[in-house]
């Protein structure tokens, strides 16, 4: 997927000359064709993620769009005063692009693992959070995020995930896709490990329950109508998340259900234990250790109709 | 600068402790310490050397300064209110419920480029604004005034690297360098010493001058950059709480509050001054 962002990124710099990629010494393999192309719109601030989001603040507040770009949590936690006062307190244009989200480092260890970003960054006023389950969810959203004025989140992939959409989609912010329909429960997911959900609802389909399967791509804001709208139809709501259960997607699909006055609908969060993750494994094997796997939302979901 | 000028830039310094030890008081808040300290400079940098105008705060050619010390920002509120970026009273609305201006400084109030508090911000923002100000082929000129404090900060030397490296004499770095700070005098907490050489190590151009000597002010800033091709880096040594001779050197004011009857004793004081 980080393949894929950054040659979307590269199309739009092209077009585009307000577009510059603030860098703090990562992205090997990958950065080189913006370097290249654009030395004048490139900076590598050294290993200095503070720095890194302070001048990618600058340059936005002159007029233009900064992308930073790292691992994991080196965008967001390491400098997140950076990113809260400087970036979203003045609105400037810089968007955020992690490249790992969740545990697609696992074997890297925690220090690696994105795993508390989403409820983190949800929380920062101005701030858009966007995790593309896929490729053409990130081609979408790359182009989506670029065309809006703010401060963005970008939680991308690592590298070889799975398509889950059939082909190319249309995505906006504030929106959210759906996959397939049914009307027994709802299974919302965001980010990579939706792969898992879409195999789980393709099993469940198998057994005679039909689900539907939305990707809520935008985490902020979020669709309500879509949530409150499953709610209403389908049998029980279940969310399946790479991130820490306290804050994250299921939280705020649960908000969106409570303050509606939908609260009384069968409804579970499938995401990580409030555990720092000491096991050591590939992405697939650590989320079927950390009860994210297929087989986890084939039991919620039959939990919930049974 | 002419004498015309010199007086008014003393004028303008004494309003500014005046309009500061009033402010503090009435908000029962504090860093009145670091808000005299740059009493002086900052009234010939708004008035001598920065292209900007009161009338048009947001005009495109305009130099860039940030105040990376924020906590000591009634001292540039007061200077701009008496410039005319907003209106003086404004000042009255410091630090108290429904307030107009807050105890660290907003980008939301006229002529305020950017929001600070919390130190080690400004200088990165700068090395950003400063990169983008070359790369468009722009030729206004970004200021950041920094301090102790906000040079203890690790991000501030990851902007004075980036600085170096990459050569941004478009970026003026100020140091108000009182040598004190919240808990005590910096050589026992942090000592920057040898700033300057540090700062040369580091690939900036510096010079040294007498932060309240404004004529000095005023020349060490006329011909900048110091060096074609460097980040230019203006040490100024200042008395922290300079002008009321309780205050001077103790840094005790940089929180301390001020009573009414110590602020009828500054004001005295500062008012003799003429």
């Amino acid at each position: 997927m980080r393949k894929a962002f950054n040659k979307e990124l590269l199309e739009i710099a092209k077009k585009d000359p307000r577009v510059f990629m603030i860098l703090a010494d990562i992205g090997y393999g990958e950065i080189e064709d913006f370097a290249n192309t654009f030395p004048d719109r490139f900076i590598n601030c050294g290993v200095a993620e503070q720095n890194m989001t302070g001048v990618a603040c600058g340059v936005a507040m002159e007029g233009n769009i900064a992308i930073t770009y790292s691992i994991a949590n080196f965008p967001t936690l390491r400098c997140l005063e950076q990113v809260r006062n400087d970036v979203c307190y003045h609105n400037a244009n810089v968007k955020i692009i992690i490249i790992g989200g969740g545990m697609a480092y696992g074997e890297l260890g925690i220090s690696h693992h994105s795993t508390e970003d989403i409820a983190i960054m949800r929380s920062l006023p101005n701030m858009v959070v966007l995790a593309p389950c896929d490729i053409p969810e990130a081609v979408a959203l790359t182009r989506e995020m670029m065309k809006y004025e703010g401060p963005v989140y970008f939680r991308c992939g690592y590298k070889g995930e799975p398509d889950i959409h059939s082909g190319p989609i249309e995505a906006k912010i504030g929106g959210s896709a759906q996959i397939r329909d049914g009307k027994d429960a709802t299974v919302f997911f965001a980010g990579t490990v939706g792969i898992n959900a879409k195999k789980a609802v393709e099993q469940l389909a198998a057994e005679g329950i039909n689900c539907r399967l939305v990707s809520l791509y935008s985490i902020k804001p979020i669709d309500k109508e879509a949530i409150i709208r499953a709610a209403k139809e389908t049998g029980g709501i279940v969310v399946l998340e790479e991130h820490n259960i306290d804050g994250g997607v299921g939280s705020a699909v649960a908000e969106v259900l409570m303050d509606s006055g939908n609260g009384n609908v069968p409804f579970k969060r499938l995401a990580m234990p409030d555990v720092n993750a000491t096991k050591v494994g590939c992405q697939a094997w650590m989320r079927e250790q950390y009860g994210l796997g297929t087989a986890d939302v084939i039991n919620a979901v039959k939990n919930m109709v049974k | 600068m002419n004498s015309q000028a010199l007086q008014f830039c003393a004028e303008l310094a004494q309003k500014t402790r005046i309009h500061c030890l009033k402010m503090v008081n009435k908000g029962k808040s504090g860093h009145i310490g670091s808000m005299l300290s740059m009493a002086d400079m900052l009234p010939v940098i708004y008035t001598q050397i920065l292209n900007v105008d009161p009338k048009d705060p947001k005009k495109a050619d305009r130099d860039r300064f940030i105040l990376s010390k924020g906590h000591g920002g009634a001292a540039l509120l007061s200077v701009l209110a008496e410039l005319g970026f907003f209106p003086l009273d404004w000042l009255d609305q410091y630090y108290c419920d429904n307030g107009k201006l807050s105890g660290h400084i907003s980008h939301h109030i006229p002529g305020v480029e950017f929001s600070t508090g919390s130190l080690g911000h400004g200088l990165p923002v700068a090395c950003g604004m400063a990169m983008a100000a070359k790369q468009a082929g722009k030729k206004h000129r970004i200021f950041c005034l920094s301090s102790d404090g906000d040079l203890n900060e690790g991000s501030s030397w990851e902007a004075i690297m980036l600085a170096g490296q990459h050569h941004y004499d478009n970026l003026i770095m100020l140091v108000d360098y009182n040598r004190l700070q919240a808990l005590g005098k910096s050589k026992d907490i942090i000592d920057l010493e040898s700033l300057s050489e540090k700062l040369k190590l580091f690939g900036w151009a510096v010079r040294e001058a007498d932060g309240h000597d404004q004529m000095a002010v005023y020349e060490s800033l006329r011909d900048l950059p110091l060096v074609n091709g460097k980040p230019t880096a203006v040490i100024y040594h200042t008395v922290k709480g300079k002008g009321v001779s309780f205050m001077e050197n103790e840094y005790k004011w940089h929180y301390g509050g001020l009573t009414d009857e110590l602020l009828a004793e500054a004001l005295k004081e500062v008012e003799a001054a003429k």
